[in-house]
């Protein structure tokens, strides 16, 4: 029961993810993508179970190096697309004469 | 604290996700989005820390500094022109985790049959989006050649990989344990085919893998979730899964290309298109500052060469003065122009240049023939009308911005030769078509030079 339980909540999310993002402008593909990235990031909170928990050594060092690979994810996503958001100016917000 | 009230902020968290996301879809929100998702990511870390079953923390501690600061470097670090690259590294470390999370799960008590597959699907798909985005990676930095590596027997061998793959699962579920020898041939298997994948693909699809190992990325993490029975992992990793597919989805249809044609054929290997000939017509940087000078409306169109040259901010400093001198100045971009899906747009957007001055190929195309001058900046294929006319060019059908049909188009080119693709582009040989050979920083640098003395 379960198992039907999360393919029910796999096939909502990605039906709701196509809906959120197919209108996403083309400006904006990048940003999308290096969000995306940090999102895939959500990897960690299992990482963080298998690191911390006592299933034996390996078990804690393969979930120690997932929490180091899946944190570069989420504080390099978040970060580098909030650099490349804060990057897009309107016209009118613009300083005459370039960088504000 | 309580597992229920754990999954209780499981969801809270989905929510801020779902939200965030919605708000990445307008340049107006987008900021507020990232910083609700980022939010949601920090509440899903922060109540995982309070499951029963973490019992010691120094690892964590340990691994989740190392990975922060080596994330937060790279993110101030990296130039714009290096997000492709950027983008796929962070791809390959996503596909990576899942594959340590899905093998760490098998040290769990008690799997079922069930969770065994799901186990190994996460390995399988972490695997290759790993080794893939590292090949992606290496062609995008040109650590190795960019250009699309084919062999006789590639679809034999990949074949065999598959069977390989699924014969070796397949063992692995019938007695699973953390020592079966099936394990280590799976996970071998796995990184193998993520590098014969992206091997036949050539630089100028990039665009196309990094969207597709995107998506994988977040497969993967999905995968891990029902590994290891957690929602959270399943809705955030199946929104990246869909942003990627729709992405890809865009790219492929840009090219007027099927995905299976890209993943499976080198580009350009199918047919020969028509030899062009003619004469061109080269320009000197006063005679362009002449024709600019007049001109009512200037449409900027930039390709991969321009983030090459590094010349977006030149071009930004010309688009103003063509302002001032009282033209309409708008940057036409093609959805696959540079080496990942909005990768110009950044550029721009770096240079100070006002997203509401970027227009898309849709756009621009209806009112081209009022466009006095189409500036072409290092794009050859996306602007080559043999893509309209020419039925045996390997870029048939593939939508261009018409820029032949402007009244002036000038190119800026480093010399003759074909493009990416290496077709043939008789843009350059049209009676409206100027040439400004040269290093396309200084060509603009030249003409800005010009409009001041």
């Amino acid at each position: 029961m379960e198992a039907v339980f999360l393919a029910m909540v796999l096939m909502l999310s990605i039906f709701l993810g196509f809906e959120l993002i197919s209108k996403v402008p083309a400006t904006l593909h990048t940003p999308l993508m290096s969000g995306a990235n940090a999102i895939s990031g959500i990897t960690i909170v299992g990482a963080l179970i298998s690191a911390g928990g006592e299933s034996g050594a390996m078990s804690s060092y393969l979930g120690a190096a997932a929490v180091m690979f899946a944190m570069i994810n989420v504080a390099g996503g978040y970060l580098v697309t909030n650099r490349m958001l804060s990057m897009f100016k309107k016209k009118d917000t613009n300083q005459p004469g370039g960088k504000s | 604290m309580n597992p229920v009230i754990i999954n209780l902020w499981y969801v809270v968290a989905a929510a801020l996700f779902i939200f965030g996301l919605k708000q990445l879809g307008s340049p107006a929100t987008a900021v507020r989005g990232n910083v609700l998702s980022s939010l949601a990511m920090v509440i899903a870390i922060a109540v995982t820390l309070f499951n029963k079953d973490i019992l010691t923390f120094e690892l964590i501690v340990i691994a989740a500094v190392i990975g922060a600061v080596i994330g937060a470097i790279t993110a101030q670090k990296v130039e714009m022109t290096s997000m492709p690259e950027m983008v796929a590294l962070f791809n390959g470390s996503g596909g990576i985790a899942s594959l340590m999370v899905g093998w760490a799960a098998l040290y769990n008590m008690g799997n079922t049959t069930f969770t065994d597959v799901t186990i190994l699907l996460s390995i399988v798909i972490g695997g290759m989006t790993f080794s893939g985005s590292i090949l992606a990676w290496g062609k995008l930095s040109e650590v190795m050649t960019s250009a699309a590596v084919v062999f006789g027997a590639q679809r034999i061998v990949n074949a065999a990989i598959l069977i390989g793959l699924v014969a070796c699962s397949v063992l692995f579920c019938m007695d699973p344990s953390v020592t079966s020898p099936y394990l280590y041939a799976v996970i071998g298997l796995s990184l193998l085919f993520g590098i014969m994948a992206v091997l036949p693909i050539g630089g100028a699809d990039m665009p196309v893998v990094i969207s597709l190992l995107n998506s994988y990325s977040g497969l993967a993490a999905c995968a891990a979730g029902f590994a290891i029975n957690n929602n959270i992992l399943i809705v955030a990793g199946s929104m990246v899964g869909a942003a990627g597919i729709i992405l890809t989805n865009i790219m492929c249809k840009a090219m007027n290309r099927s995905l299976g044609h890209v993943l499976f054929s080198g580009f350009g290997a199918v047919k020969q298109a028509t030899k062009v000939e003619g004469e061109v017509k080269p320009i000197v940087a006063e005679d362009a500052f002449l024709i600019l000078e007049a001109a009512q409306s200037v449409s900027f169109v930039p390709g991969y060469g321009m983030a090459v040259a590094q010349a977006q901010h030149v071009v930004r400093e010309l688009g103003e003065l063509l302002e001032k001198n009282g033209a309409e100045v708008t940057y036409a971009i093609h959805p696959v122009a540079g080496r990942m899906p909005g990768h110009m747009n950044v550029l721009l957007a770096e240079a100070n240049v006002p997203y509401d001055q970027l227009v898309e190929m849709e756009d621009i195309n209806p009112r081209i023939d009022n466009v006095d001058v189409a500036v072409v900046i290092g794009a050859n294929d996306v602007v080559n009308p043999s893509a309209r006319n020419d039925e045996n060019s390997p870029i048939y059908g593939m939508p261009i911005i018409n820029v032949d049909q402007a009244r002036t188009v000038f190119v800026l080119k480093r010399s003759m030769g074909s493009g990416f693709s290496g077709v043939d582009n008789p843009l350059f040989f049209g009676d409206n078509t100027r040439m400004l050979f040269g290093d396309a920083k200084q060509s603009i640098a030249a003409v800005v030079a010009e409009f001041k003395g």
